[in-house]
C-alpha cells in the first residue's frame, strides 16, 4: 500500500493536516512521523507547520530530519505547508535572520516592512488572515479540478521571496502579489493551509496523492 | 484587496453538547456538535468558533474530543475558547485540531501568559477575546465575569497592548449589545479596529443580515461573528453572504 508520510516535529496542529489526507486518502496510508526511517520508506512526503521558524528548524535539526528532507525532496513528491514552505528557502527575516534548509535559492519576508513600501495599504492587518485567492501562474498537475483564482485559508505574518522567478506557481495579491506558491521538481509547497481550505483544499490534497512529482 | 472579509458562527458547548437551541430543519440531532458544525461549513461558513461554557474541569476533557470528532470531519478553521489558563490547555487543544484558541479572563489576570503563549505557539493561533461596555462618550472598558465585573482597564489600551504581547486577532465583544439583536456597536467596533494592526472580529449583538455588513463597513471588522441569527434557522450562512456581498463586501463563495 502506498503511504504518504507527514512530518511531526512537535509544532502546530498536524491532526489537521493527517486528518484532511486521511478525508481523500482512498488508498493511500497516512502515517504521522518524526522517524527518518519512516520518511525515507514513505511514497511520499508532507512537511506541515505553523508558529515560529527558528523552533521549527532547530527541531528538524535535532531530529535529523533536515538531511532526511534533503534526501526526500530528490526522489519522490514533496508537500510544503505554510512554515514547512518556509523552511525550504535559504533564511528568513524572524527573530532577526534565521538560517532555513537552503533546498529552494530565497528568503522569506516580514509582510510589515513591505507593506511599508506599498502606498495605499495602510489599512491591510498582519497577520494576513482569512481566505485569499490564489493565482495560478502556470499549469501544473497539482491544480488539476481546481478553478483559477480559487480562495484558501491563509495566517501568515511573513511570505517567501524566492530568488528564481520560475519556481513561482501561484500568487496572491495582498498589497502587493506575493508568492503563495512554489513548485520546484519533486517540491510543491504553499503557504496557506489546505487542510483548512475547504473543497478548494481537499481537492488540491487529493492531487498530491495521486500526483508522480512530474509537472 | 481580495482578502474575502469572514463569517463565524459561533457554538456554545456546554459539556459536550451545543446549547442554545440550534435548529435547522432537518438536521438529525441539533446538539451534537458535529452534526451542527458540518451544516455551517455545508452553508459557506469561513470558520467556526467554538465556546466551552462547562463549569467543572473534568468536562474539560470532553471538549477535547469535539474538537477531534470536529476536526476530523470539517475542513475549514476552528477556534476554541473558554476554559484557557495554562500552556498545557493551548497544547492540547491544538493537538485535537484546533487551529486557534481565544483567551479571555486569564489574560486579564496575567497579561504576561499571552506573551508566552505566542511565543510557544505563534501569534496565528493566539486570538485575545475582549468583552468591553461603554463607560462615557467613545470610552469603554474591560468586563469580565460575563460582564459583571468592571476591571478598570480601557478598551482601546487593552486591545493594543494585547497585539503587542503577540495576539494574532482580537475578538471583540460589546456586552452592551450582546444578547439584544440592535447590532453590533460599531464606534467600539471601529475604535478597536483601527488602533491595532491584527485582524478584528465584531461580535455581540447581530439581529439582522444587515448588522453583519455594518460591522464591516462602519466598523470596519475583518470578520463577523455571530450565534443566534444562524442558530434558529432564520437565515442561513450563504444569506447573510449574498446580503454583504451586495453591498460591495468580498466574500468567498462556495464553490471549488
Amino acid at each position: 500500500m502506498a503511504t504518504v508520510a507527514v512530518i511531526d516535529y512537535g509544532m502546530g496542529n498536524i491532526r489537521s493536516v493527517s486528518k484532511a489526507l486521511e478525508h481523500v486518502s482512498g488508498g493511500t496510508r497516512v502515517v504521522v512521523t518524526h522517524e527518518a526511517e519512516a520518511v525515507l520508506q514513505a511514497d511520499r512526503v508532507v512537511l506541515p507547520g505553523v508558529g515560529a521558524l527558528q523552533d521549527c528548524v532547530s527541531e528538524l535539526k535535532r531530529l535529523g530530519l533536515d538531511e532526511v528532507i534533503r534526501e526526500s525532496v530528490r526522489n519522490k513528491p514533496f508537500l510544503g505547508i505554510c512554515l514547512g514552505m518556509q523552511a525550504l528557502l535559504d533564511s528568513s527575516e524572524e527573530n532577526g535572520g534565521t538560517k532555513a534548509l537552503g533546498i529552494i535559492p530565497g528568503e522569506t519576508r516580514h509582510f510589515t516592512d513591505q507593506l511599508k513600501t506599498v502606498s495605499g495599504t495602510d489599512a491591510l492587518k498582519v497577520p494576513h488572515m482569512g481566505w485569499n485567492q490564489v493565482h495560478q501562474v502556470k499549469p501544473h498537475p497539482m491544480w488539476q479540478g481546481i478553478r483559477q483564482d480559487s480562495r484558501f485559508y491563509f495566517v501568515h505574518s511573513y511570505f517567501v521571496a524566492p530568488a528564481d522567478d520560475a519556481v513561482v506557481s501561484a500568487t496572491t495579491p495582498y498589497g502587493f502579489d506575493f508568492t503563495s506558491v512554489i513548485d520546484q521538481e519533486n517540491i510543491f509547497a504553499v503557504q496557506f493551509h489546505p487542510e483548512k481550505s475547504q473543497h478548494a483544499g481537499l481537492a488540491l490534497l487529493a492531487n498530491f496523492l495521486s500526483w508522480d512529482g512530474s509537472n | 484587496m481580495s482578502l474575502a472579509k469572514r463569517i463565524i458562527p459561533c457554538l456554545d458547548v456546554d459539556n459536550g453538547r451545543v446549547v442554545k437551541g440550534v435548529q435547522f430543519v432537518d438536521i438529525l440531532d441539533a446538539g451534537d456538535p458535529v452534526e451542527v458544525a458540518r451544516r455551517y461549513d455545508e452553508q459557506g461558513a469561513d470558520e467556526l468558533v467554538f465556546l466551552d461554557i462547562t463549569a467543572s474541569s473534568d468536562d474539560r476533557e470532553t471538549m477535547v474530543h469535539v474538537v477531534e470528532e470536529v476536526a476530523s470531519q470539517v475542513f475549514i478553521p476552528l477556534t476554541v475558547g473558554g476554559g484557557i489558563r495554562e500552556l498545557s490547555d493551548i497544547r492540547r487543544m491544538l493537538n485535537a485540531g484546533a487551529d486557534k484558541v481565544g483567551i479571555n479572563t486569564t489574560a486579564v489576570n496575567n497579561p504576561e501568559f499571552v506573551r508566552q503563549a505566542a511565543a510557544r505557539f505563534g501569534s496565528q493561533c493566539i486570538v485575545v477575546a475582549i468583552d468591553a461596555k461603554q463607560v462615557g462618550d467613545g470610552r469603554w472598558e474591560i468586563f469580565t465575569h460575563g460582564g459583571r465585573k468592571p476591571t478598570g482597564i480601557d478598551a482601546v489600551e487593552w486591545a493594543e497592548k494585547m497585539a503587542s504581547f503577540g495576539a494574532g486577532e482580537i475578538l471583540l465583544t460589546s456586552m452592551d449589545r450582546d444578547g439584544t439583536r440592535d447590532g453590533y456597536d460599531l464606534a467600539l467596533t471601529r475604535a478597536i479596529s483601527e488602533a491595532v494592526a491584527v485582524p478584528v472580529i465584531a461580535s455581540g449583538g447581530v439581529g439582522t443580515l444587515d448588522h453583519l455588513a455594518d460591522g464591516v463597513i462602519e466598523g470596519r471588522a475583518d470578520a463577523v461573528l455571530a450565534a443566534s441569527i444562524f442558530h434558529f434557522g432564520h437565515h442561513t450562512v450563504q444569506e447573510a453572504k449574498d446580503v454583504m456581498s451586495a453591498r460591495g463586501i468580498e466574500m468567498r463563495a462556495l464553490d471549488v
